[in-house]
Parts: C-alpha cells; structure tokens; sequence
C-alpha cells in the first residue's frame, strides 16, 4: 500500500498540471509562434534550394530541427499532442463540478450572489396568494424551472433557465480533440497521391504524394476526354475530364470531372488537377531547297534516321522537349534532331512545334520544319481517400455551435422575492447569468416590467 | 453610372462620415455625430449599390459572378461589414464615440482598395479554382470576422487612450463609454469575431477538401489564419479561466488584430494557394 503512494502523488501533481489554463496559454502562444516559421521558411523544397537560401551551417541547423517539414516534425506534433491531452484534462477536470449543477433535480440559488446583484423592485397591494397565482405562470413560461419557498415575511419564487448551456465550452473542446482525432485517422488510413492518364487509357494503380510509391486502387479509372477552355484573355475557364469508373473491364459510373467538382467512388475522391498534351510520337517533317521550292514531306519519330534526297543527306530526330529554351526564350514544344548533309559537318537543328519558319533562321540550303498534327491530351488528376473526414465535419459543426452556446448563451437565474411591508407587498427582482453581466440587467427590467403589467 | 464611381463617391463618404464623427467627439458636438451616422447610412447604400452594380456588370461581361473574388473586391466587401457591424453597435450601445475609431478604418480600407497601384479594380473572370458556392459562404463568414476583429481594435485602443487619462485631462474622453463598458463591449466584440473566423477557416477547409481532398495543407494563409486563432483563443482563455481585464486584454487585442491584417495583406508576400487574393 505504501509504495503506491508515490505514484499517486505523481499522477496528481501530472493531473494538475495537465489541467492548468496556464498550461493551455503557454501552449497556445508557442504553436502560434513556431507556426509563424513554418510560414516564412517555405515547406518540403529541394535540399539544394535550402542549401542555397541558407547557406551550410543553417541549412544543417534547420534540417537537424525538421524545419524544412515543420508540421510534421516530432516536436510540433508532440506540442499538438500536450495541446490536446491538456484540453481533455482540463475538461474532466472541471466538469464533475459542471455536471453536478447541470444535473441536480431542484436547482440551488445563490443567495449572496442574488442579494450583491441588479435589483428592480415594485410594490403590490395584492395579497401573497394573489401574486403567486399571477406569478407563477409568467415564470414557467419563460423559465425551464421555477419553484416557490414560503418565508416568514412573504415568499420568493426561484427560476432558472439555460443550465444546459454551462456544456457549450465542453463542446468547443471536444470539438478541437475530434479535429485532430479525424487528422490522426486520416493520415494513418487515408492516402493521397496523384495519376495521369491519357484520353482512352486507363490505370489501376496512383503514385503517393508523400512516398512516391505505387497504391493500387480497387478498380479502373478511364479517361475518356479531356477538354480545357480559355477565356477570351487567355486565362483558363475550365478543364474537364470524361472519366469512367471500371470494375473488372465493365463501366459502373461515369462522370465529367470538372475543379471543384470531385467524382467519389468507395471513398475515393477524385479531383481534377492539372493536364497536359502527350509527347507526339509520330511526326510530319517537311524539307523545302531553298534554292527550287521543292518539298519533300514524311512522317518520322526519334531515333529514325531519314535518307533525303538529292544531296541532303541523313536526318534524325533526336529529342523531344516540352519547354525548349532558346538562348532564355521559351519556345515552347520542339524536337531537337540533327542533319548530316554528304558533304559536311553534321549540324543541330531545332523544330519548335509553334513556329514552324524557325529553321529558316539557320540560313541553310534546305529548311526543316515540323507540323504539329492532333495530338492526345492526357489529365492529371488527383485521388484522395480521408476516412477521418467524417470525424473532422462533425467537429466542425460542433466547433461552432458550441462556440455558439459558450459566448451568446448564459445559465440564467431570477429570483422574485415578496416581502410584506406596512401593508403593502414589496416585489423585488434580481437576476444573475453566469455570462454576460451587462446584458443581465436589460432582463432584469424587462421581467420586471413583465411581471408588474400582470398587477 | 458605373460601380466604380459610386465605390468612389462611397470613399469620400466614409472619409466625411469619419471626419464627422471625429469632430463631434473632439469638439463635443453631438449634432455632428447623428450627422454621422445619416451619412455612414448614405455611404452603406452606396457601398452596396456599388458592390451589387459591380456584379450586375460581371454578368454583362459575360463572366457573372459574385464581387467577391480579390483583394479589391475584399476590401469594398470588408469595408461595408465594418460599417454595418458598427451601426448595430451604435444602435443597441448608443454611444457614437466608437465611430471616431471604427469608421476611420471603413474609409481607409476602401481607399486603399481604390487607391493602391497594386491593386487592380478590373472585373476579371474567375479561375476554376475560385468556382465554388462555397467562395461566398467562405469570404463572407471571413469579413464578418475581421469586422468584429476590426472594431475590437478600435475598442482595445479607446480603453487604452481613456485608461491613460485617469485624471479629469483630455475631456473628449468622457464621451467613451466607461472602461467596463469598453472592456465588455470589446469582449463582445472578439467572441463575435471568433465565432466568425472559426466559421471562416472551417468553411474554406470544406472547400478546401471538395476542390483538392485536402481540408488542411498548411498553406501560409491557412497557417495565419490558424495563429490568429490562437491569439483570440488565449485571448479568451485569459479573461474567461485567468480573469484578465482591461488593459492586458486591450493589448492582446491589438495584436490580434494585427495578426488578423498580416493574415489578409502580409500573407500576399509569401507565396501559396491564396496568391490569387492579390
């Protein structure tokens, strides 16, 4: 029995700390202030651009703290968590004490605090009875609870209304530790990664965000089309993507995709965002001789080597590049091939898709160009499953409904006390709430206006 | 006539409501300050005459929709909230002293909205991205927020100039109401605007999950946002479990509120998913 006494010692003194507000203040502050250096050094870059930025010595210092991925560093998440092991204590901790009021069958009324507050007062020149029976309704009907207490002098009515409201701040905690509960589950059970697909093609598995590693999915996403829409300034309207869900090669749903509209599927999401054209893998070529007119058109891909005729000699296309820069222009899509005329050196030659007199500039015998034919567009998009969602809804909706309850509803409670005085009843009327005192004296002279119109 | 006059002619009338308000507190005219409040009236049906001509004028371009897509647009909006949210103040409080402080800072958000370079007044289409019922619920649970925030400012830095000045000095101060009065009124004011920015984050993470599947990505402005929650939060814990009062909590205010402009202006300077709000 003795050695256990330590332990509980321990405990308490862990419980008490735990449920210090002083605790939550300090907690608070420190999250808010580390949060601030998760904004001004930016998250998840390259190593090389940190190294950059900040030199060695820095770059090692930060990284050695996660600062590069603060928010999931051990520290923040270990802050997030005292954060919340604080917010349960606090609240076992002081709603015993809640519970008791919340819960009694006939309310207690403080009489020193009733006494110290704002008072109406009126006279009555009916009888104890009289006043009771017009009483009495008013207060039931406005009030949860009211009872009466006869004294030596005269009686007093009790009643009270909005106990329950004293469990809007257990709401808003609760609410807090569901957010980060619906958090926990997500990101053990939830998963979110990216794919692309071309138009007609389908895939079954997603690579994760986090990993870069392989998820496979339950079934088929198919993209029919893909369509993207400009504004008459060049900003885009809309991308939209045909998609079809497949179960073992048969279509079960089809669904246009569009930003802001997600297509759900077994608790997959499926989001629209970002698409591009596939790399062209047949290409028309035309060679014109500068010097008679004449055209010679085939179609190529790289790595084939083209015979020309005449002298010309030998062409290959080498290379396909997205974004071709040329000395820091961007040209946009191109092919990069090389031209090995009979006699002479072999010279680079390049074919930007978008503007197809470039070779001109070469000021060559022959001009090359390259025609940009119907290419496919392929969708990127992006798939998400979060099975904590569900939790982190309803404590948003708890969040702020009971942050409703906690600031703008108040455990209210009158008292209207009759004294008996050379003949006369003298009524008077006190109120407390357990929030906001000023408004408690307009409802004070509001009962009482109401109860002296009943006379 | 067009949005952006009236918006204009909305400036000046803030500016004039503000100068009145002012005045009426300075040299203690209370004419000047029911002066005031017609003109702060004119200005709100000038402030959203404009606000609804501009988005009557986005379905004309043929790129309909509400006027509450950037930083422009934001500011008329914001401005418009503040005087709304003062009036109502005024109204149950009768006390237009706080309008010497709220109003000021109506005009000068709808003056930099006009007058800033950077900042453009062209109706432009939206992004795919911005395509969303849920951009309206989201900005307007937001300003509401920053509204109240806004006025709790003005209050926090009324108690202050009133707490100083204990002595019968400056008597301009004794139009404010009395310092519990001020210290309630701003309390009541940052319960408000938390309901409001809770409302705020918790609407842009649904939008958040419905366009991207992610309802927290630790974007800047969502991390602001978050640390201007924390603020208010300790705020709150400090008065409601601590019993702090007054002064402390006038400051706490004004750092709030500081947090609340960095969120909506400072956040521009560092890059993420909001960038469009510039």
């Amino acid at each position: 029995m003795k050695k256990s006494k330590i332990p509980d010692d321990l405990i308490n003194r862990l419980w008490k700390y735990f449920a210090s507000v002083k605790l939550t203040v300090t907690l608070l502050i420190i999250l808010a202030l580390s949060c601030i250096i998760g904004t001004v050094i930016p998250q998840n870059e390259s190593p090389a651009a940190y190294f950059f930025r900040y030199g060695e010595f820095f770059y090692r210092a930060f990284s050695a703290l996660d600062i590069f991925d603060m928010y999931h560093s051990w520290w923040f998440q270990f802050m997030v968590f005292l954060l919340a092991a604080n917010i349960v204590v606090c609240s076992i901790d002081r709603l015993s004490s809640t519970w008791k009021v919340i819960f009694k069958k006939s309310p207690s009324f403080d009489i020193a605090k009733l006494k110290n507050s704002y008072k109406e007062e009126f006279t009555a020149v009916h009888t104890h009875g009289e006043l009771k029976t017009l009483f009495m309704p008013v207060l039931l009907r406005l009030f949860k609870y009211a009872r009466v207490e006869d004294k030596e002098n005269g009686f007093v009515i009790y009643a009270e209304k909005g106990r329950w409201t004293r469990l809007g701040v257990y709401a808003v905690h609760l609410s807090v530790v569901l957010l980060l509960i619906g958090g926990l589950i997500g990101s053990y059970f939830g998963f979110d990664g990216s794919v692309i697909i071309p138009e007609g093609k389908s895939i079954k598995s997603i690579i994760l965000r986090n990993t870069g590693s392989d998820q496979p999915l339950d079934f088929e996403i198919r993209c029919d089309d893909f369509n993207v829409t400009f504004y008459e300034s060049g900003m885009p309207k809309e991308y939209r993507s045909g998609l079809t869900i497949l179960e073992n090669g048969k279509p079960v749903l089809k669904k246009d995709v569009i930003v802001n509209d997600p297509l759900h599927y077994k608790g997959i999401n499926i989001f629209q965002s970002s698409y591009g054209m596939l790399e062209p893998e047949e290409i028309s070529l035309s060679f014109t001789d500068r010097k008679t007119g004449s055209v010679y058109r085939t179609k190529t891909s790289v790595g084939k080597e083209i015979e020309l005729p005449e002298t010309f000699g030998k062409f290959v296309l080498d290379k396909y590049s997205r974004a071709y820069s040329f000395m820091g222009h961007d040209l946009g899509e191109a092919f990069s091939g090389m031209l090995t005329p009979i006699k002479g050196e072999p010279v680079q030659v390049i074919l930007p898709l978008k503007y197809p007199g470039f070779d001109k500039m070469r000021k060559d015998e022959l001009i090359i160009s390259a025609e940009d034919t119907q290419r496919q567009y392929y969708t990127g998009l992006q798939i998400t499953r979060d099975p904590g969602v569900p939790i982190v809804y309803s404590g948003f909706i708890m969040m702020i409904i009971g942050c409703f309850i906690a600031f703008f509803m108040s455990h209210i409670r009158f008292c209207v006390e009759v004294v008996k005085k050379r003949g006369k009843s003298i009524v008077v009327i006190a109120g407390i709430s357990n929030k906001n005192k000023i408004g408690m004296e307009a409802k004070t002279k509001k009962l009482a206006k109401l109860l002296s119109n009943k006379l | 006539m067009n949005s952006s006059i009236l918006l204009s002619i909305t400036t000046f009338i803030y500016g004039f409501a503000a100068f009145l308000y002012i005045f009426s507190l300075v040299f203690k005219k209370p004419f000047f300050g029911s002066l005031g409040t017609w003109t702060l009236l004119a200005g709100i049906s000038g402030n959203s005459g404009g606000l609804l001509l501009r988005w009557l004028e986005s379905y004309r371009l043929g790129i309909g929709h509400a006027p509450l897509s950037n930083l422009y647009e934001s500011l008329i909006f914001f401005s418009l909230v503040i005087v709304v949210v003062y009036l109502v103040v005024e109204k149950i409080y009768d006390n237009r002293s706080i309008g010497a402080f709220a109003t000021p800072l109506a005009f000068l958000a709808m003056a930099y909205a006009s007058l800033s370079p950077n900042i453009s007044e062209k109706i432009q289409p939206l992004l795919p991205a911005l395509k969303s019922n849920w951009l309206i619920v989201h900005v307007i649970t937001c300003f509401i927020g920053y509204a109240a925030f806004a006025i709790a400012f003005g209050l926090g830095i009324m108690f202050l100039l009133k707490q100083k000045d204990s002595k019968p000095g400056i008597s301009f101060l004794k139009l404010f109401p009395d310092l519990y009065m001020i210290d309630e009124l701003s309390h009541q004011m940052i319960m408000f605007g938390f309901l409001f920015l809770s409302g705020g984050i918790i609407t842009g993470a649904i939008w958040a999950n419905s366009a991207w599947g992610r309802y927290w990505g630790w974007d800047p402005k969502e991390t602001w946002s978050l640390i201007t929650w924390f603020i208010y939060a300790t705020l709150l814990h400090a008065r409601f479990m601590r019993g702090w009062r007054g002064k402390r909590l006038a400051y706490l205010s004004i750092i709030g509120f500081l947090a609340v402009l960095f969120t909506y202006f400072g956040v521009n300077l560092l890059s993420g998913l909001h960038s469009y709000g510039q």
